[in-house]
């Protein structure tokens, strides 16, 4: 079945999610939205790699696609423990409530 | 083989060493261990770079030679050369951060451990950056260097503008994660490959597809410029730079942007190719080619017109380092050697006195925020003659007044400019240059000519006496002696 779906559909769905994932970052202000809104980000970028990654036969992309997932944990622990911080100091979540510079 | 594993040996040190200092903290809670683990593992990489950039030149053949096919690293690591050169540089901007780091943060916070092993971790990134040669590698490096920087943003962890500003630092940093990764995977759509090298050689024969390669292109100058610290995407800067510890920005604001910058330049060279002329991508190159000089030349106006207006030290610090990004990426616009040879003499020119000014800064600094207005350091002559004088030769380094080094380093770049057809944007540079002299000129009156109006500033000096005195130093040497680094540098990227 698979094979039947052209290359252009995967790359359209891909920069779709990409897209929304960006607005998102942009327009929310709740940092753990935010934060959702990047994971959907690099997810966009990790459905176009494997679908080029499978346009040329090549495994380099695939495998980059891991690297994509293991960093994303990373940052997601790192990330998560600057917003509890955050919430340990001010009570919110809320990252324009916090804008001693501003934002 | 072996040979290999010579020429490996910096990012194997590096990168074991970093793992191993977590451990040692785990083990053992002692500061003083962990502080003179981090600066020996630091020591024995440098030493380890610095003999694979006096490695003889069979030696080099021998690896090049072997790089295509009998490699472990092929097609993922550079060797030698630049790389090796930004390896000791890297290392030795983290050895001055430690040693500086030590009074700081036991004066203004508690010392932690992990602090130094965030900054080996982090500088085993930029080793990666600058070794690599593949954009899988380059892609880790940026993220292992961008990671350790969230958390040392956020150190001091119950100051409200640490964390502030360790927040902003994540949301923009992974934003800018995201669009570099969705760049870099367009090109890999339009070529088929992820090796760098091979990625130009497909352009040049005209056999990339051409609309995943503008993508892929454009949404890398976004990614990078992000990196960098470059207009329009330089906002972060400025709010990070003064919100973090003082010596962890003087570290994000030296090593930190010379690493992005070094994977500008790999991937401006290889990819954007603004040479080439023949066929179908020479428009993208070329339109590409003015983008960048166009942000090079925003980035040193606003850069330098915001600093103008600042009335805290810091924060004028953190502007001026966004208005050097701007001098950086003229040689990339210029692209040829002169260009290169100005970058790498620049970067090292700039990481030492950039270092300088914020360690004086973290010297005088008290409860986070305070005392580091341009007031409080109105007649700081009478009470610190020595501080007084270095931050002087700081401020003319970095207002690019001979004979200090940065002085050298804009001559190249804006020559390197001029020879590559960019005139208007060499006067735009001479231009942001003199605004900025305003202000570095400024502090050094408010030292030397103003009454002291608050009282007179303590100073904890400590061990950050050795960090001012090596940066100080070398401003100095290097702006007598630049053939020092452009004899060596020459023809490396």
């Amino acid at each position: 079945m698979l094979e039947t779906i052209q290359m252009e559909y995967y790359l359209i769905l891909s920069a779709v999610l990409f897209t929304i994932g960006t607005i998102g970052v942009l327009t929310r202000r709740n940092a753990i939205i935010i934060f959702m809104s990047l994971e959907l980000m690099l997810n966009a970028v990790n459905l176009s790699l494997v679908a080029f990654s499978s346009y040329y036969g090549d495994s380099a992309g695939q495998i980059f696609v891991f690297f994509i997932m293991a960093l994303a944990a990373a940052e997601a622990a790192v990330g998560l423990a600057i917003i509890l911080s955050l919430f340990r100091l001010k009570k919110t979540v809320y990252v324009d409530e916090v804008n001693i510079f501003k934002w | 083989m072996e040979l290999e594993y010579q020429f490996l040996l910096p990012l194997i040190i590096i990168s074991v060493s970093s793992v191993a200092a977590v451990a040692f903290d785990a083990i053992w809670k002692n500061k003083n261990l962990n502080f003179s683990f981090s600066i020996f593992a630091l020591l024995a990489t440098l030493i380890a770079a610095a003999y694979t950039l006096t490695a003889s030149n069979e030696a080099i053949d021998a690896i090049k030679a072997m790089a295509l096919s009998d490699l472990i690293s092929k097609h993922q690591i550079h060797f030698g050369g630049y790389s090796a050169y930004f390896d000791i540089l890297f290392c030795l901007a983290g050895l001055l951060t430690i040693v500086a780091a030590k009074p700081f943060i036991k004066r203004e916070y508690e010392e932690y451990n992990e602090f130094y092993s965030l900054i080996l971790f982090s500088i085993c990134g930029m080793m990666l950056i600058s070794h690599s040669s593949s954009l899988l590698v380059l892609f880790i490096g940026i993220e292992l260097m961008s990671i350790p920087f969230y958390v040392l943003a956020g150190f001091f962890r119950k100051s409200i503008f640490s964390v502030e500003a360790s927040l902003k630092y994540f949301f923009l940093g992974a934003f800018a994660t995201g669009f570099l990764l969705y760049g870099m995977a367009m090109l890999y759509g339009a070529t088929g490959t992820l090796d760098i090298k091979e990625i130009g050689i497909i352009i040049s024969q005209g056999e990339a597809i051409p609309i995943y390669l503008t993508l892929g292109i454009g949404l890398m100058l976004v990614g990078l410029s992000f990196k960098a610290a470059a207009f329009p995407f330089h906002q972060w800067a400025p709010d990070v730079y003064s919100g973090s510890p003082t010596v962890v920005s003087a570290f994000f604001a030296t090593a930190g942007k010379a690493a992005a910058i070094v994977g500008f330049v790999i991937i401006a060279k290889e990819i954007i190719q603004f040479d080439v002329k023949s066929f179908q991508i020479a428009d993208t190159a070329r339109t590409a080619q003015l983008i960048i000089a166009f942000i090079s030349a925003a980035t040193m106006l606003i850069g330098n017109l915001t600093a103008l207006v600042q009335k805290n030290v810091k924060r004028m610090l953190a502007y001026s380092s966004v208005a050097h990004a701007g001098y950086l990426l003229m040689g990339i616009v210029a692209s040829n050697e002169l260009g290169y040879t100005g970058i790498i003499f620049y970067i090292s020119a700039y990481m030492f006195m950039q270092m300088g000014a914020f360690v004086i800064v973290s010297v005088f600094e008290r409860n986070g925020n305070e005392k580091m207005s341009f007031d409080d350091y109105s007649g700081l002559y009478k009470s610190h003659p020595i501080l007084s004088a270095l931050m002087s030769i700081f401020m003319l380094s970095l207002a690019g007044i001979p004979p200090f080094a940065g002085f050298f380093g804009k001559y190249y770049l804006f020559l390197a400019a001029i020879k590559a057809d960019f005139l208007w944007l060499t006067i735009v540079a001479v231009i942001s240059s003199i605004i900025s002299m305003y202000y570095y000129i400024g502090l050094i009156l408010q030292m030397y000519f103003k009454e002291q109006t608050h009282g007179r500033l303590k100073s904890k000096v400590g061990m950050a006496k050795y960090t001012l005195l090596i940066t100080a130093a070398a401003v100095i040497i290097f702006g007598i002696f630049p053939s020092l680094i452009v004899d060596l540098t020459y023809n490396f990227f």
